[in-house]
């Protein structure tokens, strides 16, 4: 992290960091905030998080705050949502999103509904923050974009940071929501730099935000795909196409009114995901802007999701399977051929 | 080698605490109430009053009422989906309870929640949870977050014989030993999970044996023994209030009636189940007080009656209670938070 004095335009001040001190400065932030805040799960004292990330943090707040547990993926989540309910803001994180799957129980049947079930009287303050995504050559199980399919159960929320804007600030404004908040970050993105005001304060997590302004077409997209739609709408911008990006931040809530406002700006959409295609996030947004702003449509909206089938560990393989600038600039001209 | 269990951590508990009239009355009482007020769920359930999966906790009476008796009313519980009983030994009104039942908004969890998910946040009733073994992970969460802010409480989490058999029993006993939690682990074995009998679904159909992998305090009780569970309970209960850690009670108790009322029973005789019924709390336990000259029979008539005219209250209740506006069907998904 460094200081940068002033932005570009000589006025506001702004620090440069990576997406990495940024999810680590957000949970230090937290810690000093609220004595209620800890965190746990694998490896994230001793080891300093498998990605790094919570480096140090067991030397500065301790084995009770920063808290190793065993290999016990529901057992750890489960106890976050049942410290919530005894008055603590846990941060939970769970490796990778794959072994979310091992504490699914948890996130779903407990997380989810206690509230409801218990008819409005016992709510879930707790944060689970875990990796996703592929890229990285790292095989059929450990590559998954589950996020969408998270998104899909009503009582939790669901926050993509991709900026590290995002990354350093999401973390509390999901620590003061008193629901529960799942958080996925991106490791492809944990090396990645960025500004962001020196004078940050939270950010919402249930808006979209328009990263590029274009007018021509309207690419819909969120965390690490973000940046191959900003690479693709370059490499349009040099064509004469002006592709406007949004990020969408949040899958649940979804922000309707950005992306359909885009929709009826430009009239023409791709949706980029890192999902499966089939039941996917992009097929719910698609279908919303169908709903929504059938009439403002041009042409039927495309999507770049990845090839339906398990991650492969070869390169070139998993290069074919994932979305990438390419497949977006193709659907761009495809629509926009319409 | 010798490689037989140790049995240092592993007890069969016979020790009872010795106990009086008012006392006895109590303990009584406690048990009638849930064994009348199932009565009458079971009634009305044939009357199509009351819907969806209903699980019974008939015989089971004497662990709920005896281990939650010598609870603070601070203390978190944590229960399974066959909760009426543990939600009525803490203290949630009956009212409340049947119109739960009813579905009505006037109910515990306003109707949203039913027989299997009875909550009642002021008195630390933590569910109701239909996942076996799915209330272990919340009820660690309990009491770390006690733990970690000083408080001296003991979180309770009662679970079938069939839980065991779920990862998720076997994460939580190992965290909570690693953390040293106050948790008080009770497996109400009531040797079925649902109609599988342990002999064919547990290599250690000793269940109190589990413990020792956990190097976790434990012992065994008879749960159909009110004072052989008060006694142990209250000891337990200490133990892990003064700071030694989780402990594990094994309670070898009978479901006199079906586990659900989708059950035919196909997987147990009527002779065990006439066999247990000769063990039921409700019968053993009067007679007790009666032979050692604590109560009289007018005592147990007068229980009765109080019994009685209180599930007529609340099934009044119930039926005087109110639908929950269709219009509110998407409430309590999120909190609802003043803007």
């Amino acid at each position: 992290m460094k200081q940068n004095g002033k932005n570009g335009n000589g006025t506001l001040p702004v620090i440069e960091m990576t997406y990495r001190e940024a999810v680590k400065e957000g949970i230090r932030d937290a810690l000093r905030r609220d004595e209620r805040v800890f965190l746990m799960g694998e490896d994230v004292g001793l080891y300093g998080g498998c990605f790094a990330a919570t480096k140090g943090l067991i030397n500065e707040f301790g084995p009770d705050r920063i808290r190793d547990t065993p290999m016990s993926e529901s057992a750890f989540t489960g106890a976050g949502i049942g410290a919530a309910m005894g008055g603590m803001r846990p941060i939970v994180e769970i490796m990778t999103v794959n072994f979310s799957l091992l504490a699914l129980d948890q996130i779903m049947n407990n997380a989810a509904t206690i509230l409801h079930m218990s008819g409005g009287q016992i709510n879930v303050p707790v944060v689970i923050r875990m990796a996703t995504g592929a890229g990285r050559q790292l095989a059929a199980q450990h590559s998954h974009s589950l996020e969408g399919w998270f998104a899909h159960i009503p009582g939790i929320k669901v926050a993509v940071p991709a900026v590290v804007e995002d990354a350093r600030w999401m973390l509390w404004t999901a620590l003061e929501d008193p629901d529960p908040v799942l958080i996925f970050e991106n490791p492809s993105l944990y090396n990645m730099g960025g500004t962001l005001p020196a004078e940050g304060r939270p950010v919402d997590i249930s808006k979209a935000r328009i990263r590029r302004e274009g007018k021509d077409v309207t690419i819909i997209t969120y965390s690490a795909s973000l940046f191959k739609s900003l690479a693709a709408a370059d490499t349009l911008a040099a064509e004469g196409i002006e592709a406007e990006v949004i990020d969408l931040r949040s899958l649940r809530p979804l922000d309707d009114e950005t992306y359909v406002g885009s929709i009826a700006k430009t009239h023409r959409g791709v949706i980029v995901d890192e999902g499966w295609k089939t039941g996917s996030i992009s097929a719910e947004i698609a279908t919303r802007i169908m709903e929504q702003a059938f009439y403002e449509l041009d042409a039927p909206i495309e999507r770049v999701c990845t090839a339906e089938v398990p991650l492969p560990y070869a390169k070139h393989m998993e290069e074919a399977a994932l979305p990438q600038p390419e497949k977006i600039v193709a659907a761009v001209k495809k629509v926009l051929s319409a | 080698m010798d490689i037989t269990m140790p049995v240092d951590a592993i007890e069969v508990s016979d020790e009872t605490v010795p106990i009086d009239r008012e006392r006895g009355l109590f303990l009584l009482h406690q048990m009638l109430r849930i064994r009348r007020f199932e009565e009458k769920c079971y009634e009305l359930y044939q009357a199509a009053k009351i819907r969806g999966f209903m699980h019974l906790y008939d015989g089971e009476e004497a662990a709920a009422v005896g281990i939650i008796s010598v609870l603070n009313p601070d203390d978190p519980i944590v229960a399974t989906y066959r909760e009426h009983g543990h939600a009525l030994a803490r203290g949630v009104p009956m009212t409340t309870c049947m119109a739960e039942m009813y579905g009505k908004q006037e109910g515990c969890a306003r109707g949203r929640g039913g027989s299997m998910h009875f909550f009642d946040a002021e008195r630390h009733f933590y569910g109701g949870n239909a996942i076996v073994a799915g209330g272990l992970p919340v009820a660690v969460g309990l009491a770390l977050a006690d733990k970690m802010q000083k408080r001296p409480r003991v979180t309770a989490c009662f679970f079938g014989d069939g839980a065991l058999q779920e990862g998720e029993f076997h994460e939580c006993m190992n965290l909570a030993k690693v953390w040293e939690l106050p948790v008080l682990f009770i497996v109400e074995n009531n040797q079925f999970a649902m109609g599988v009998p342990l002999e064919i679904s547990e290599c250690v159909p000793d269940l109190v044996r589990k413990a020792d992998a956990y190097d976790m305090a434990a012992s065994c009780v008879d749960g159909m023994d009110i004072l052989k569970l008060d006694a142990v309970a209250r000891r337990a209960v200490a133990q892990i209030r003064s700071g030694a850690g989780p402990y594990f009670l094994e309670v070898k108790t009978y479901r006199f009636r079906a586990h659900s009322m989708f059950d035919a029973e196909q997987y147990r005789s009527k002779e065990d189940v006439a066999n247990w019924r000769q063990k039921d709390p409700l019968v053993s336990f009067p007679a007790y007080l009666k032979a050692q000259g604590l109560v009289t029979d007018a005592d147990i008539a007068e229980l009765e009656r109080q019994v009685a005219a209180e599930v007529k209250e609340s099934v009044d209740f119930a039926e005087a209670g109110t639908w929950e506006p269709v219009e509110d069907l998407e409430r309590f998904v999120y909190s609802e938070v003043a803007s």
